[in-house]
């Protein structure tokens, strides 16, 4: 039965983001399983066999359709959502350019998973992060309730007629799709309220006004659909945090936030990471200020848009900066490095930045890695232009 | 923020221009011998034909790129290919 | 009216608009022209990467007086599907989806997208539009292409014969296949209305010669076309619920009342190579063709 008032059940990750794909009330889901993904679309399928949830289930037979699928869906103007992780993600690569240069406002979840060979099923970030120049809004949450609360977001924004590009909700594979936690959810009519009318989504495919999607352009209307593609990507910003604000005044739940900023106020050091090791990265803090240690930890909510403003706010004065990232741009560096890096220079911040790479292919985070390099910095045993790789408390 | 500028287009005649620029033959229709058996019109890839009251056909001179395959095909002989200046 | 009985019954308006890019004399174009008379206006077409993309023409205006969709390469069923079930939970249930592919976007790269809507039964109408090679890209071999012919990557002629792809959708027992021929719009025409009226997951292959890429003069397209039929090296038939039917005038040939094949392969200059026992491995692909269907009509008559 659907849920009438608010509840808190113990659900897990990809639990949590199948009732609010349930409760977003949507039309298409075309799926095609892949773990950790899978019982996200398992969830749905019984939500539509039991009658929850009014929808179609495209039963496809690859990823790259899957996306296929959703943009046929979504430009003849239905709420579509679909899902995956890994190969999955790269396999329907294709088509995620293809849905967001169409200007489609696809929700999907990506539970992000390591890229083989080896074949590696644990979570790191390296599939999500390849699609951070696609045009998709990419967000990443650290628990099951984001994972609710973001998705429900995300049809909001990806609907916005000025903004109409698909959205993106990462989160760890099995650390958080499939550990189980409580999960407040909200009553039925209050994401009805929350959500706009569905049938509010312009159709580009509509026999009463014959468009035709796609055809060759000159490359100057071509670069003004790219650089229109780029204002949208922009001023979503404002927007994301509004429906954010106007989320926190529903639920107490802060998303007005794009960056979760945890004790940066009067730091000197702060933390980056995002996703399931934030929470790791957080429990650092708390144990180094127990100490006396003035430092902080952001945790990037959003990564595409990049939050710069916010990043710089929460910069504030630190002196030093030591970036997480679960994922590596071969020959460059850690991606959430790599991403901030150009903020400082552009923003002339005088500040160092740390490029630390660990989790890689699910190798576990703790909360004494961030102290470890914490206490290596302070050390000064790091050369600043290197990328450095910690593995189970170790430098390899 | 500003209007979503769409990858669409609109549904119209000369998509690439006027294609009787592609030309250099064009198909004369001799009506003495013309039948109105409308094949002509039938085959036309462009389409360059239309069918006027008394069902004779009449080309449409700025879209035939001159194939020629309303010559070939027609039974009774009646379109010619004639050289474009 | 004195207007030609032929415009009457097809209809003489137009959704396929003049001005596009296809090439001189191109075959695909004359199907393209006779699909939109047959769908009308109600109706969505989804197009992967091929001679359409370009036939389509220059933005912000486009050849097709239909909703249209640009595809990847590999996607053009799955995005039928996708707009099959959005018009259904938008209660828009009579509007016609239909893919228009060519022989590479349907044999080779969208091949699996393709049985998968044929299995998930789809009501979708799928028009293959088969010129034998990758044309778009300058004449690249396909699995569509015939044993014998030149193309770019096979410049002494492919030695490999045709995928019989008719077969490999028939195996997947959708209840409506047919080949057509661009030299028979008519009966193209009637397959296409015939197709619209039944549901689930219709295949129409439909043979369109291409004279850059066959190497042929524009103004034998049709004729071209004609002759592969009438040579039986392309069959025309329907195969409705699992029955197969000939067609006119394929039905008169079961008992070899055709022309030589090498009428048909001679006015094509990518038949160059096609000769000695090249050539007889070619006749027999095509009696293989025959005596396949022969035996299904035999047995549909038991």
């Amino acid at each position: 039965m659907s849920i009438t008032s608010r509840v808190k059940k113990v659900l897990t990750g990809n639990h949590a983001t199948a009732y609010a794909v349930m409760q977003a009330r949507v039309d298409v889901i075309p799926a095609y399983p892949i773990t950790p993904q899978t019982t996200i679309v398992e969830k749905l399928d019984e939500f539509i066999e039991n009658g929850l949830l009014d929808a179609s289930m495209i039963r496809v037979e690859s990823e790259h359709s899957a996306m296929a699928a959703a943009i046929g869906a979504s430009a003849a103007g239905a709420r579509t959502y679909t899902a995956t992780s890994s190969h999955g993600l790269l396999y329907m690569y294709e088509n995620l350019w293809w849905a967001a240069n169409a200007r489609l406002p696809i929700v999907a979840t990506f539970v992000t998973r390591a890229i083989g060979p080896p074949w590696n099923i644990w979570s790191d970030h390296q599939d999500i992060f390849t699609l951070r120049d696609s045009g998709w809004i990419l967000f990443m949450a650290k628990n099951a309730q984001e994972a609710y609360d973001l998705t429900l977001q995300a049809f909001k924004i990806a609907e916005n007629p000025n903004i109409r590009l698909p959205v993106g909700i990462g989160y760890d594979g099995f650390y958080i799709s499939h550990t189980s936690e409580p999960v407040e959810m909200l009553a039925q009519d209050e994401v009805d309220a929350f959500l706009p009318d569905k049938r509010s989504i312009k159709p580009l495919l509509d026999p009463s006004n014959p468009y035709t999607i796609g055809n060759l352009p000159e490359a100057s209307f071509n670069f003004l659909i790219r650089k229109n593609m780029w204002g949208s990507m922009e001023s979503s910003i404002d927007y994301i945090k509004k429906v954010g604000y106007e989320y926190y005044l529903l639920t107490g739940r802060n998303y007005g936030d794009l960056v979760d900023k945890y004790r940066c106020e009067d730091a000197d050091t702060i933390f980056v990471s995002i996703g399931a090791m934030a929470n790791e990265g957080m429990v650092a803090v708390d144990r180094l200020r127990s100490k006396g240690h003035k430092v902080g930890h952001m945790a990037l909510r959003l990564l595409r848009p990049y939050p710069e403003d916010e990043v710089i706010d929460s910069i504030g004065n630190a002196e030093r900066i030591i970036v997480m990232s679960r994922a590596v741009s071969m020959g460059k560096g850690g991606i959430l490095f790599t991403d901030l890096i150009d903020v400082v220079y552009r923003n002339r911040l005088n500040v160092d930045v740390y490029d630390i790479v660990v989790g890689l292919a699910g190798v576990e985070v703790v909360d004494n890695d961030f102290i470890k390099v914490y206490n290596d910095v302070l050390d000064g045993i790091f050369d600043k232009r290197e990328t450095i790789f910690l593995m189970g408390g170790k430098y390899v | 923020m500003s209007k979503v500028l769409y990858p669409v287009s609109k549904p119209g005649a000369g998509a690439v221009g006027k294609t009787s620029t592609w030309r250099w033959q064009r198909p004369v229709i001799n009506l003495d011998k013309c039948t109105k058996c409308g094949l002509c019109w039938l085959y036309c890839p462009e389409p360059a034909f239309e069918i006027n009251e008394e069902g004779y056909p009449v080309v449409k001179y700025d879209w035939c790129k001159g194939c020629g395959i309303c010559y070939n095909e027609c039974p009774v002989n009646a379109i010619e290919m004639v050289n474009e200046e | 009216m004195s207007k030609p009985r032929l415009v009457s019954t097809i209809g003489e308006k137009e959704y396929y608009y003049p001005g596009h890019a296809a090439c001189h004399g191109c075959g695909a174009s004359i199907g393209l022209r006779h699909l939109l008379k047959a769908i009308g206006p109600n109706a969505i077409l989804a197009v992967p990467a091929g001679c359409t993309s370009i036939i389509a023409g220059r933005a912000n205006l486009s050849t097709f007086g239909i909703p249209f969709i640009h595809t990847a390469f590999g996607s053009a069923a799955s995005v039928a599907s996708g707009i099959i079930e959005a018009l259904d939970r938008l209660g828009k249930k009579d509007v016609n989806v239909v893919v228009w592919a060519g022989d590479g976007g349907t044999f080779d790269i969208g091949f699996a997208s393709l049985s998968g809507a044929a299995e998930r039964g789809h009501n979708i109408l799928y028009v293959l539009d088969d010129n034998e090679a990758y044309m778009n890209t300058g004449i690249q071999r396909s699995g569509a292409t015939p044993r014998g012919a030149w193309t770019t990557t096979t410049i002494k002629g492919k030695k490999e014969g045709k995928k019989n792809i008719l077969d490999i959708m028939r195996a997947h027992n959708i209840p409506y296949l047919a080949t057509a021929s661009v030299a028979y719009p008519l009966d193209f025409h009637r397959k296409v209305k015939k197709a619209l009226s039944i549901k689930g997951f219709k295949f129409i292959h439909l043979m369109s010669p291409c004279p850059p890429g066959w190497r042929f003069d524009m103004h034998l397209t049709v004729e071209v076309a004609r002759k592969a039929v009438l040579s039986g090296v392309w069959i025309l038939m329907e195969i409705e619920n699992g029955l197969l039917r000939l067609n006119p005038p394929s039905n008169t040939m079961l008992e070899k009342r055709r022309l030589p094949v090498e009428e048909y392969v001679k006015m094509q200059g990518r038949f160059r190579f096609l000769k000695g026992e090249l050539l007889e491995e070619f006749k027999r692909d095509v009696e293989r063709n025959w005596e396949r269907i022969k035996k299904i009509l035999e047995e549909q008559s038991r």
